[in-house]
C-alpha cells in the first residue's frame, strides 16, 4: 500500500481509461464551435434593442456576414447531429445489437436508477446521505445529451422554417413562422443559458473539476477519477475483466493544449454571453 | 426722380421675392431734390474722415468707423443713391464733433419692410428684449448692402446659409441667446438640401435655402398660423417644390386626416425631419424613420420588433422589410381600403416584392402578432406560454441543483482539508 502511494506521489505511470473515441471528440468540438457560432450571431437580433447587440452584429460582419456564419454553423451542427445518430444505430446493428443502446449502463436512455440518483444526489447536497455511486453516464449527462436532441429538432426545425419560409409555406400556413420565431428565440435562450451555466458547472467549473475537465478533448479519464466519480463503472469493468482492455495511453500533449485553449475560449465566450443576456434581461 | 426709382428698386430687392407688400412706394425720400443733393454733397465731407484707415472719430460705442468708399459706391445705397445722413439721420450726425448719435434708421425709407420685420420672429424677439435677434443689418449688412440677385449679397442664395449661420450656425451663441433649435445651420448643411446646394448638380439652383421655407420679412414664429413653417402649412411649403409627393400624401391616410383637421397626423417633417432632412435612400434614414412611425403606432412597433424584420432593422440593416416596405410611405392607406398595400387584395404582391415565391399560405404570416394575446392565434399563444414554463422550470431545477452542489462540494473540500490537517497533527 505504501509503495502505491509513493509511486503516485512520484508522478509515475498514471493509468488512463478510454471514455470517448476520436470521432466523439471531434464531434463534440464541432458541436461546441458551431453552437458558439450560432449563439454569438443569433443573440444580436434577439436583443436588437441593446447597444452591445448593434456593435456585435457589426463585428460579426453585419447582416449578411452574421447570417452566413449562423447558417453555416447551423448546417454543420445538423450534419454532426445526423452523423452521430447514424453512428449510434450503425454501431448497434453492426456489433452490439440494439439492446445495449436502449437499456443498461451503456445506454443514454433514462432509467429508474437515474431517478434514484437524482434523489440521492439531492440528499447528499443537503448532507443527509452518502454521495451516489454513478456509472458510465450520470443523469445530468443524459439530460445534456437529450437536451441536444430536443434542441436540434426544435431549434433546427424552426430555424429551417425561418431560413426557407417560401418552401415551408407550400404546405404550412404563414402564421407558423410567428410560432417558429418564438420557439427559435426562446429555445435558443434556454440552450445558451443552460450550456453556458449549468453544463459548464456540471462538466468543468465545479470544485472537483475546476477549471476544466479535459476528458472530452483527450478522450481519457485518469484512474483515480474513474474510481471516484464513476465507481459503478469501474467495478463493472473489473468484474467483467474488461479493465485492462479499456486502459489506454496517457493523453497526448497536443490534445491537452487544444482542450485548454479551445475549451477555455469556449468558457470565456459562453460566460460573456451569459453576462450580456443577464444584463439585457435585467436592464 | 432717378433716386426715387432706385430706392424703389432697392426696397424691391430687399423684399426678396415678396415685393408687392412694400416695394411699390419709396418711403421717405427727402421731398426736395435740392436738399438731397446738398445732403449728398455733405456725404463727401463725412468721407473726409471716415474713409481713413484710422479716423480719429469713434462711433457711439467708441469704435472708429471706417467706410471703404470704393466698395460702398458699388452697393445699392452707394454712388449717390443715398446720402450718409439718409440712414444716419440723427441730429447728432449733422454736426461735428458728433453728439447724441443713434443707430441708423432703415425705416425712414423702408417703412413697410421694417413694419413687416416687427411681425417676424426676429422682430418679436427683439421686442421682448432678446438682444441677439437679427435686425436689418445682421442680414443685409451695413455699408455693403447689395441686391439679392448679386452673388456678393449677404442674402443671395449662395450666402444666405452663412448669413443665417452667423447666429443659427453658432452653437455657443445659439445656446447663450436661447436661439430656438440650436445650431440648425450645421444640420441644414449636412441635409440633402444643403448638400445639393453645395454640390455640382443642376439641383443646386433649385434646392431650398433658409428663406425659401422660412420666408424673409414674413418669417413668422412657427406657432403663428400664418407662418410658412407652421405645422398646418408645412405640406404646402414643401409642396412648393415637391408637388407630386404632396398630392400622393394628400390622398393617403395621413393626408386625409390632415384635411379633416387632425393636426397630429404626420406631415412631411414628422418623418423627414426639418433641418436634418436626409436622403431617404440611405439605410440610416430608412432604419431611423421606423422609430418615427413607432412614435404614434406604439403597439405596432413593439410587435414588429418581435419579428425578424424588426430585429434586423433595429440592428441597422435594411435588407429586410421596414414599415414602408409593406405599408408604403406617402400613399399609406388602412388595411380595409382595397388600394392599401396591405389589403387582402394586394398583400400577396406586397410580400412578393421580397419573397418572389410567396403564396397564399405565406401571407398568413402575421407581421404584428402579439404572442401574449390569444387573438394573435392560439398556437402562438400557448407555444409562447409553454416556452416560458419550460425555461422557468429548467432553470429553476438546475439552478437549485447547481447552487446546492456547489455548497456541498465546498463543504466536503473544507472537511477533507480539516481531516488532513488533523492527521498531520497526530503524526
Amino acid at each position: 500500500m505504501a509503495s502505491t502511494v509513493q509511486t503516485a506521489g512520484a508522478g509515475a505511470a498514471q493509468k488512463y481509461y478510454r471514455r470517448f473515441d476520436r470521432v466523439d471528440r471531434v464531434m463534440h468540438s464541432l458541436l461546441m464551435i458551431t453552437f458558439i457560432g450560432c449563439a454569438l450571431t443569433g443573440l444580436p437580433p434577439l436583443f436588437s434593442h441593446q447597444e452591445w447587440a448593434v456593435k456585435m452584429a457589426r463585428l460579426l460582419g453585419g447582416f449578411s456576414g452574421a447570417a452566413l456564419i449562423h447558417r453555416v454553423c447551423a448546417a454543420v451542427m445538423i450534419t454532426v447531429f445526423l452523423l452521430h445518430v447514424v453512428r449510434v444505430f450503425a454501431r448497434a446493428f453492426a456489433t452490439t445489437g440494439l439492446k445495449p443502446m436502449l437499456w443498461g449502463p451503456h445506454s443514454m436512455v433514462p432509467q429508474p436508477q437515474d431517478a434514484y440518483d437524482i434523489w440521492n444526489h439531492f440528499k447528499w447536497f443537503l448532507g443527509k446521505g452518502p454521495r451516489p455511486q454513478f456509472d458510465r453516464w450520470t443523469y445530468w449527462e443524459k439530460f445534456d445529451y437529450w437536451a441536444v436532441f430536443w434542441g436540434m429538432f426544435i431549434i433546427g426545425g424552426s430555424g429551417l422554417m425561418l431560413w426557407f419560409p417560401t418552401a415551408f409555406s407550400v404546405v404550412l400556413p404563414g402564421w407558423i413562422f410567428n410560432v417558429a420565431t418564438v420557439i427559435h428565440g426562446e429555445e435558443a435562450l434556454l440552450a445558451v443559458g443552460f450550456i453556458f451555466t449549468i453544463h459548464f458547472f456540471n462538466g468543468h467549473l465545479r470544485p472537483e473539476k475546476f477549471p476544466m475537465d479535459l476528458v472530452i478533448f483527450t478522450g481519457r479519464i485518469p484512474e483515480h477519477e474513474l474510481k471516484e466519480e464513476r465507481p459503478n463503472e469501474y467495478r463493472r469493468l473489473v468484474e467483467q475483466g474488461r479493465l485492462a482492455a479499456t486502459e489506454t495511453t496517457a493523453p497526448t500533449p497536443w490534445t491537452k493544449v487544444y482542450g485548454r485553449v479551445v475549451g477555455g475560449a469556449a468558457v470565456i465566450a459562453g460566460t460573456l454571453t451569459v453576462v450580456m443576456i443577464v444584463y439585457s434581461v435585467v436592464h | 426722380m432717378n433716386i426715387r426709382i432706385t430706392i424703389g428698386a432697392a426696397a424691391l430687392a430687399l423684399g426678396l421675392g415678396a415685393p408687392g407688400a412694400w416695394g411699390a412706394k419709396p418711403a421717405a425720400v427727402p421731398a426736395k431734390p435740392d436738399a438731397h443733393a446738398a445732403a449728398l454733397a455733405a456725404s463727401q465731407k463725412c468721407m473726409d474722415c471716415h474713409a481713413e484707415a484710422e479716423p480719429e472719430d469713434k462711433s457711439a460705442a467708441g469704435k472708429p468707423v471706417k467706410v471703404d468708399v470704393q466698395a460702398f459706391a458699388k452697393t445699392m445705397h452707394g454712388n449717390g443713391k443715398a446720402a450718409c445722413v439718409d440712414c444716419h439721420d440723427a441730429e447728432g450726425f449733422r454736426k461735428y464733433p458728433h453728439k447724441e448719435v443713434k443707430p441708423p434708421q432703415c425705416a425712414s425709407c423702408h417703412e413697410k419692410a421694417v413694419k413687416a420685420y416687427a411681425e417676424t420672429i426676429h422682430g418679436q424677439a427683439r421686442a421682448h428684449g432678446n438682444g441677439v435677434a437679427a435686425t436689418c443689418a445682421n442680414c443685409h449688412g451695413t455699408h455693403d448692402i447689395k441686391p439679392t440677385s448679386d452673388d456678393d449679397s449677404m442674402v443671395s442664395r449662395g450666402r444666405i446659409e452663412a448669413t443665417c449661420g452667423a447666429c443659427h450656425g453658432d452653437t455657443k451663441l445659439a445656446k447663450d441667446g436661447k436661439v430656438p433649435g440650436g445650431n440648425v445651420v450645421a444640420k441644414y448643411h449636412d441635409s440633402i438640401h444643403g448638400r445639393l446646394l453645395h454640390g455640382d448638380t443642376k439641383a443646386k439652383d433649385r434646392v431650398p435655402v433658409c428663406t425659401d421655407c422660412h420666408g424673409t420679412h414674413d418669417m413668422r414664429p412657427k406657432k403663428d398660423p400664418e407662418s410658412a413653417v407652421n405645422r398646418a402649412n408645412i405640406p404646402e411649403t414643401c409642396g412648393t417644390c415637391h408637388g407630386k409627393v404632396k398630392k400622393i400624401w394628400a390622398g393617403g391616410q395621413h393626408g386625409k386626416m390632415r384635411a379633416a383637421n387632425v393636426l397630429t397626423a404626420p406631415g412631411c417633417t414628422d418623418c423627414h425631419g426639418t433641418h436634418t432632412i436626409a436622403d431617404p435612400k440611405t439605410p440610416e434614414w430608412q432604419v431611423g424613420v421606423i422609430k418615427e412611425c413607432g412614435g404614434c403606432h406604439t403597439e405596432y412597433i413593439k410587435t414588429y420588433r418581435d419579428t425578424y424584420h424588426g430585429q434586423v432593422t433595429d440592428l441597422g440593416y435594411t435588407r429586410v422589410a421596414t414599415c414602408a416596405s409593406c405599408h408604403g410611405s406617402h400613399e399609406i392607406l388602412p388595411k380595409d381600403n382595397p388600394f392599401s398595400k396591405v389589403s387582402s387584395q394586394r398583400i400577396l404582391s406586397t410580400c412578393q416584392q421580397c419573397h418572389p415565391k410567396a403564396n397564399a399560405n405565406f401571407v398568413k404570416f402575421q407581421p404584428h402578432a402579439n404572442k401574449h394575446r390569444k387573438e394573435s392565434g392560439l398556437v402562438l399563444y400557448y407555444t409562447a406560454l409553454f416556452m416560458q414554463v419550460l425555461l422557468a422550470g429548467v432553470f429553476a431545477f438546475f439552478g437549485l441543483h447547481t447552487v446546492l452542489w456547489l455548497y456541498r462540494s465546498l463543504a466536503e473540500r473544507k472537511a477533507q482539508r480539516g481531516r488532513a490537517a488533523g492527521e498531520g497533527e497526530k503524526h
